[in-house]
């Protein structure tokens, strides 16, 4: 197993060439080779979630991908949520303000979970939204204040999109990219 | 972290302030031990026993050693290491001490018990290597039940514990027992088993060592609860100094008791760092974590009681065997279960007489370490089932049965001699009770077919066990007290150091908040430092929710100690009297008509010590220690829980739990609120979906989660918390520990709310897990 193979990554928009064993996994790729330690491994099985990243903005198991099968995706991790300057983005808030983390082992799973679930259905309802924590697995917070988390930053998006059309002229109005954070 | 907003009163404890811990965390940036890389690193991986019991004939690592990628293999004699070894102080005829090899000698213990050490350039070569190793196994015949291993008609685990007990204790017989219940109007018994579980920290256990030349040392980075245990356990195996191993332990990602005994691995990964030269990491894969990682829980209840008329219980007599698997746990020992039961079952009630026995039997499983609660999941559990069997015999109401027993005067003196730190047993009864009566649950039918069940759960625990406490297990290694030290910076910053050990349970800012109120400053001015055996005195780490309530009880104590210097040198300065000048809350000393802030002072105290008094030297530094008194301090709650029983598939669903608690001063009610939803989840989880599983020749059965069902957001209810607050007497903050209780209360509340559902059916069920074909066939039998 010492064939090396040459995958092109692009990794939080930006581009990396590597060369790896093709049974290297993107898990072990983005931990090791790219230095993106925020995603984590919790069972390397595809349960836990620990490694949820995102997949051309789809949440995936970053254990179950070699990183040789995304080399045409878009990748986005944890890393990615926070701004330049270290401002953190407002589902980072809600898990901050709910409590939602304790060891914070699980949490860079559940941010990219909820990030891309989010982007997704917009308008999920604090039970849809329970349906999808369950994707992951937590062992400190019992998953009620990840769910309220969520929720409260699925809300306070709907009420950011609400004023942004009020205060637009009706003519001029169409729905921006509800995904975007950044 | 911006500006702290919450403050109250004045005061940061009892304000859930923003978590200092949470921007990291929140952003990747978290240093986990697996986080770590050094240059020339090696990985490490295990070659394990595939049988559960056998002689270790023969283990040839030479194939092993050729695979590209594998730098070295390591035997057990290769690696040349002491034992690990447990030990109590108590008669043979009640402990039988055995040792726990860092890796197997001669024979194997348990499937998944680590052989051979493999280390390699990466960690995918170092698994090559690991399949290339050859091991002949002689297979014995596994002891694989607790009924097995008493019945001892195989060879015995350990051929120091001949019959498989290593642990076997009568702490209690009041005289006269038998009498009370020949003679007593109604005796229940309740026969109980629990499942084993596995403790299940997220972030599976994992080491990080190398070989310091410069420092003669051995610098260790882990993922323990324990730091100065390990040096200590790693010093002895390897023959050195305890200066020449430094433990230091990163972020973790919980632990929950797992982590809060000495591994093997860690210590084998370490020493072939020391051998080699070369950093060494390992990090367990979760198929380890689900087969060779510390276990617990599983126990087995014959338990008795004796009760009067009008509900009042006489007597108690319970027989408790725990299996502790296949190795003694350090320091602990395999007697952490049955003696922690023992001395504790009587629990929040009335109990006048009380007999019994608990041993701690060995068999050919993964060994077992203490996992959040320790044993007060199923005494408590046992304790309930007792009540309500009593109650529905006696035609009492269950929690009147209880209220008549719950201790109601404090302090009280236990039959098993324990006196009782002052709680609200019966008012957290009482609130449990009317929360759920005010939301309307009692009497409710669900349209839906189900059955709908309430079950509560009355509880204390020890937490905070002090050196007291501890000394009175006779373990040989008496856990307890903790030391803090302070330091203040020239910025009127301070430092402080904590022998207590963050595993997600917010010391970083819940220390800060105690050390912030005693100086008068900011908590973010406060930095706590934890886990690193260089720069913190002797520690015990973080175990039995003692974190808060010793461990900041001594940050307390440091800090009003740095209080008196600063006041002391502000006297003197402003030359007035030292009674006279106090803290004002800002950052200052109020001396005289003077403030003088803390950089003024510290100034002097550094950089112009030529006007410090004469008897005063240079530098702000304090130390204190603490231990609690006595026997420990008592949380206590009530947990009330809704189920609904599916009779088509025997599925139950929570569908509302409560939780009052009092845990005395929250330090931040917002991470008690934490430990109790987080707790309870664990609790849940042995009742109703967790057990690590054999099959008769020990091998295991759930290795992966796939078969090792973990609770998620689709099975745990939102939780309802309240507090009620009564300060221990006997901490420094009026803390009492919060870390444990959920998962205490929890799997009686549930167990006890199934059988609710199931009144009718004529059945009750009084084991955990509880089995969907249990339940099924329960509510689907034919009333007799």
């Amino acid at each position: 197993m010492t064939d090396v193979q040459l995958v092109e990554l692009t990794v939080n928009g930006e581009r990396h060439d590597l060369a790896i064993p093709p049974r290297r996994t993107l898990a072990d790729v983005l931990r090791h080779d790219l230095g993106l330690t925020g995603t984590h491994l919790g069972c390397e099985h595809g349960i836990c979630g620990a490694c949820t990243v995102l997949v051309d903005g789809a949440p995936a198991r970053a254990c179950l991908l070699f990183a040789a099968q995304v080399e045409n995706a878009a990748i986005r991790t944890v890393e990615s949520l926070a701004g330049p300057d270290g401002e953190l983005s407002d589902l980072q808030r809600c898990f901050g303000e709910h409590h939602g983390l304790q060891c914070g082992f699980c949490t860079p799973g559940f941010l990219m979970l909820a990030e891309g679930y989010l982007a997704e259905e917009p308008d999920a309802s604090r039970d849809e939204i329970r349906e999808v924590v369950a994707s992951n697995l937590c062992r400190c917070t019992g998953y009620e204040t990840i769910v309220d988390a969520v929720d409260d930053c699925a809300s306070r998006r709907r009420a950011a999109l609400q004023a942004a059309l009020d205060t637009v002229p009706a003519t001029a109005a169409t729905r921006p990219d509800s995904g975007s954070t950044t | 972290m911006g500006e702290p907003s919450l403050r109250r009163d004045g005061a940061w404890v009892g304000a859930s302030v923003p978590r200092r811990e949470d921007p990291r965390l929140l952003t990747g940036r978290g240093r986990f031990v697996d986080d770590i890389t050094l240059p020339r690193m090696l990985h490490a991986a295990f070659v394990r026993s595939t049988e559960a019991h056998a002689l270790l004939t023969s283990v040839d690592l030479t194939e092993a050693r050729q695979v590209p990628g594998v730098v070295a293999a390591f035997d057990a004699a290769d690696l040349g290491l002491g034992d690990i070894t447990a030990l109590l102080d108590r008669p043979a005829e009640e402990f039988a001490p055995t040792a726990m090899p860092v890796l197997a000698r001669d024979r194997v213990r348990f499937a998944g018990e680590p052989v051979a050490i493999v280390l390699a350039t990466d960690p995918y070569a170092a698994e090559d290597g690991v399949e290339a190793a050859l091991v002949e196994l002689e297979p014995l015949t596994p002891v694989v039940t607790e009924a097995a291993a008493l019945a001892a008609a195989g060879p015995p685990v350990h051929d120091e514990a001949p019959g498989n007990v290593l642990v076997d204790v009568s702490l209690f017989a009041t005289e006269g027992i038998d009498g009370i219940f020949g003679e007593a109007h109604t005796v229940v018994t309740v026969e109980a088993r629990t499942g084993r579980q596995n403790a299940l920290p997220l972030e599976t256990r994992g080491v990080v060592a190398d070989w310091d030349d410069r420092d003669e040392q051995l610098i260790v980075r882990t993922c323990t609860q324990v730091p100065h245990q390990v040096r200590t356990v790693l010093a002895r195996c390897a023959g050195l100094d305890e200066r020449q191993v430094r433990v230091t332990v990163p972020d973790m990602g919980g632990g929950f008791g797992q982590k809060c005994v000495v591994g093997r691995e860690e210590i084998a990964a370490a020493a072939a760092a020391r051998l080699l030269r070369r950093p060494v990491k390992w990090i367990e894969d979760r198929r380890e974590a689900l087969t060779a990682g510390f276990l617990a829980r599983e126990q087995h209840y014959t338990a008795r009681a004796a009760f009067s008329g009008d509900g009042e219980i006489l007597a108690l007599d319970a027989d408790i065997v725990c299996d502790m698997g296949a190795y003694s746990c350090y320091p602990f020992t395999a007697g952490i279960e049955p003696l922690m039961a023992s001395a504790e079952m009587p629990s929040v009630y009335r109990v006048p007489a009380y007999r019994v026995r608990g041993r701690a039997v060995t068999t050919n499983k993964a060994p077992t370490a203490p996992y959040r609660g320790v044993s007060r999941p199923q005494y408590v559990m046992v304790m309930e089932r007792l009540m309500e069997r009593a109650a529905r015999e006696l035609g009492l109401d269950a929690l009147d049965v209880r209220r008549r027993n719950l201790i109601t005067e404090f302090p009280y003196r236990g039959i098993n001699n324990v006196t009782y730190d002052p709680g609200s047993y019966l008012e957290s009864l009482d609130l449990c009770e009317r929360v759920l009566r005010e939301e309307g649950w009692p009497g409710r039918a669900l349209d839906d077919g189900r059955v709908l069940g309430i079950g509560y759960a009355c509880f204390s625990e020890r937490t905070g066990y002090g050196s007291g406490a501890f000394a009175q297990r006779k373990m040989q290694v008496v856990p307890g007290f903790d030391i803090s030290q302070i330091t203040m910076d020239l910025d009127g910053t301070v430092s402080v150091t904590t022998g207590t050990l963050s595993h997600g349970q917010s010391h970083e800012t819940t220390f800060a908040q105690i050390v912030a109120d005693r100086l008068g400053i900011g908590y973010d001015k406060v930095k706590i430092v934890q886990g690193d055996t260089d720069r913190i005195t002797y520690g015990w780490g973080s175990f039995a929710s003692r974190s808060v309530t010793i461990g900041g009880s001594a940050a307390a104590a440091a800090a009003v100690k740095l209080g008196d210097q600063l006041r002391a040198l502000a006297a003197h300065l402003a030359g007035v009297d030292v009674d006279s000048c106090e803290l004002d809350g800002d950052g200052g000393v109020r001396a005289g008509d003077r403030t003088l802030p803390f950089t003024e002072l510290a100034d002097v105290a550094y950089l112009r010590a030529h006007l410090l008094p004469k008897d005063v030297g240079p530098g702000l530094t304090a130390t204190a220690s603490f231990d609690v008194g006595g026997d420990g301090t008592f949380s206590n709650a009530t947990h009330g829980c809704v189920v609904a029983l599916d009779p088509g598939t025997g599925g139950v669903e929570i569908l509302r739990y409560v939780c009052v608690e009092d845990c005395g001063v929250a330090i931040h009610p917002r991470v008690v609120e934490g430990q109790a939803r987080g707790g309870i989840a664990q609790g849940i989880a042995g009742a109703l979906f967790e057990q690590v599983t054999y099959d008769e020749l020990g091998q295991p059965l759930a290795p992966s989660f796939m078969e090792y069902k973990v609770p998620t957001a689709a099975e745990i209810p939102d939780v309802r918390i309240e507090h009620l607050e009564t300060p221990c007497a006997f901490t420094a903050n009026g803390a009492k520990g919060a870390g444990e209780g959920g998962t205490i209360g929890a799997p009686a509340a549930v167990l006890n709310a199934v059988n609710d559902a199931l009144r009718g059916t004529g059945v009750e069920l009084d084991s955990t897990p509880l089995a969907r074909a249990d339940l099924y066939a329960a509510l689907n039998r034919e009333a007799s």
